[in-house]
């Protein structure tokens, strides 16, 4: 097999020139240095099942606006270290004094790490055509080592998602993800992405999306229809069984009441259904 | 409780297991949703939670170092942990622990990979029955793991002692209150010791032995972790796959 589960410390190969990230080198072997998937082919490389995001020059990211300094924006990036963005890396030139009134704390911004130090010196940059601050939409946050399984090969799984969901989908490398589109979309988009994050790891993934996507859109008054079908068919079932199961007279009354009750929750789900749709609309 | 006349008795101990024997183990890998690694450890009687947070920002700052992360581990017991209520708060002892136990993770820790960051590991013990400290380094290598943090390996903790001149593994609370010694022993699968204590004494030849015994005693846990993390990842793909 070509991709397993491994630990901390399992053994991975003796060619240490096809050693990448995830691993480490001792006595001239390949171990795994976390708890993750391995995969074999081309680079030995293990991608952690969990984990903090940790910056690297280049990565855009989705940061929070923690506090305004003195000409320094600090952004949370979701990473053991803070980041910075220069005043003079916004886009417009802006005095001291009126920082807080292009970004304030709590605001987002989607911003591109623009240099790492050895220290861990994160500085940020808003300097670019793709990059601006986050005024609508939802942010959603997933596990940072699952960013690449979100993005798919070469986008396919993002292009595919953006695709069925209409919505405007930006993954930031720092695991927070930015939905944009109208509010019944979104909360699809954010019940894939959950989906992805949670079963990452199994193989398939893309397959099981896209089957999760047709039946989560899959027209919700068939659904609903087809519960009602379900429900009508087991309450005709259900008074039955327990009578010739069951020959004491004091069970039998207890599956009478149930079914006294249950009309009533029926109705309930329905009136949810009702409401579904009309919300879908 | 009075001391029983004979600890072990045709070669079988009180609790009924041979000397070279360990106690059952029970873990769960994730058990806190809060904490970005967690594990519940069963030992025998000793029941530990741990979790780890991290790597995160240090504070105080003056902690932080500039070329690596600090590890800090905090020992604690809870006031119902033992039969007579235990004092809470920090005290000799759980300082001490807290110190060897770091001491005997920090070896594996890629702490080079994350400068001026903390690596926190929290670790509570819910129930005491001697050896409390190799089940949470135990609970607290796997924790680590569950966490993402790189690591070398993982590693595993058990304990040799003495009683009525026989060496066993893994002592119970009265083989460690009316005992000759209790040496805790924390190893990597592959035999580097990271922690080694002793209290009581031991000659040459049967602290050699006990070595050999602890170093048994740790693969067997060492197994028994990997299968732990190993299980909260595959159970997932067998539910789904039922689905």
């Amino acid at each position: 097999m070509e991709k397993k589960l491994v630990i901390p410390g399992d053994f991975l190969s003796d060619d240490v020139k096809l050693a990448d990230e995830g691993t480490y080198i001792e006595d001239s072997k390949v171990f795994s240095s976390v708890f993750g998937i391995a995969s074999l082919k081309n680079q030995i490389k293990v991608v952690p099942l969990s984990g903090k995001y940790i910056p690297r020059q280049g990565d855009l990211v989705i940061g929070i606006i923690t506090e305004v300094s003195f000409s320094n924006w600090i952004v949370d990036i979701r990473s053991p270290y803070e980041g910075l963005l220069h005043i003079s890396e916004f886009p417009r030139r802006i005095e001291n004094s009126e920082m807080s009134k292009y970004l304030k704390v709590g605001d987002s911004i989607m911003t591109l790490v623009k240099d790492v130090d050895q220290s861990m010196k994160v500085e940020l940059t808003l300097n670019d055509q793709r990059l601006r601050q986050i005024k609508d939409g939802r942010v959603i946050e997933v596990t940072p080592s699952k960013v690449p399984r979100l993005i798919g090969r070469s986008g396919s799984m993002i292009a595919m998602l953006k695709n069925e969901t209409n919505c405007n989908i930006f993954i930031g490398q720092n695991g927070r993800v930015w939905l944009t589109g109208k509010d019944n979309n979104l909360d699809l988009a954010a019940r894939t992405i959950q989906k992805i994050e949670k079963e990452s790891h199994i193989p398939g993934l893309t397959d099981r999306i896209v089957k999760f996507l047709k039946e989560e859109k899959g027209l919700p008054v068939k659904e609903t229809v087809k519960k009602k079908a379900e429900k009508e068919a087991s309450k005709k079932v259900e008074p039955e069984l327990p009578q010739e199961t069951a020959r004491n007279e004091t069970v039998t009354e207890e599956t009478s009441r149930e079914e006294a009750e249950e009309p009533g929750k029926s109705e309930e789900n329905e009136s949810g259904g009702i409401l579904d749709e009309l919300l879908d609309k | 409780m009075v001391k029983p006349e004979k600890l072990i008795e045709n070669g079988i101990r009180l609790d009924g297991r041979k000397p070279d024997e360990i106690r059952p183990i029970k873990i769960k890998v994730g058990v806190l949703n809060r904490a970005d690694g967690s594990c519940y450890f069963e030992f025998g009687g000793n029941k530990v939670i741990a979790a780890v947070y991290g790597p995160r920002e240090v504070h105080p700052r003056h902690m932080q170092k500039s070329n690596s992360a600090v590890v800090r581990y905090r020992y604690n017991m809870a006031s119902f942990s033992v039969e007579d209520r235990k004092r809470p708060g920090p005290d000799r002892r759980s300082i001490e622990v807290s110190k060897v136990s770091r001491e005997a993770l920090e070896p594996v820790i890629f702490q080079e990979y994350f400068p001026r960051s903390a690596i926190d590991i929290f670790v509570e013990v819910l129930q005491a029955d001697a050896g409390t400290r190799t089940a949470g380094i135990n609970a607290a290598s796997i924790a680590l793991a569950d966490a993402g943090i790189p690591m070398k390996s993982l590693v595993s903790a058990c304990a040799v002692g003495k009683v009525d001149d026989t060496l066993v593994l893994d002592l119970n609370k009265d083989e460690d209150n009316y005992g000759q010694a209790d040496m805790p022993i924390a190893m990597t699968p592959d035999g580097n010791i990271t922690l080694l204590q002793m209290d009581g004494h031991l000659t040459r030849e049967e602290f050699k032995e006990g070595l050999e015994m602890a170093k048994r005693g740790c693969l067997m846990i060492a197994e028994m972790q990997r299968a732990a993390l190993l299980e909260k990842y595959s159970s997932l793909i067998e539910g789904e796959v039922n689905e």
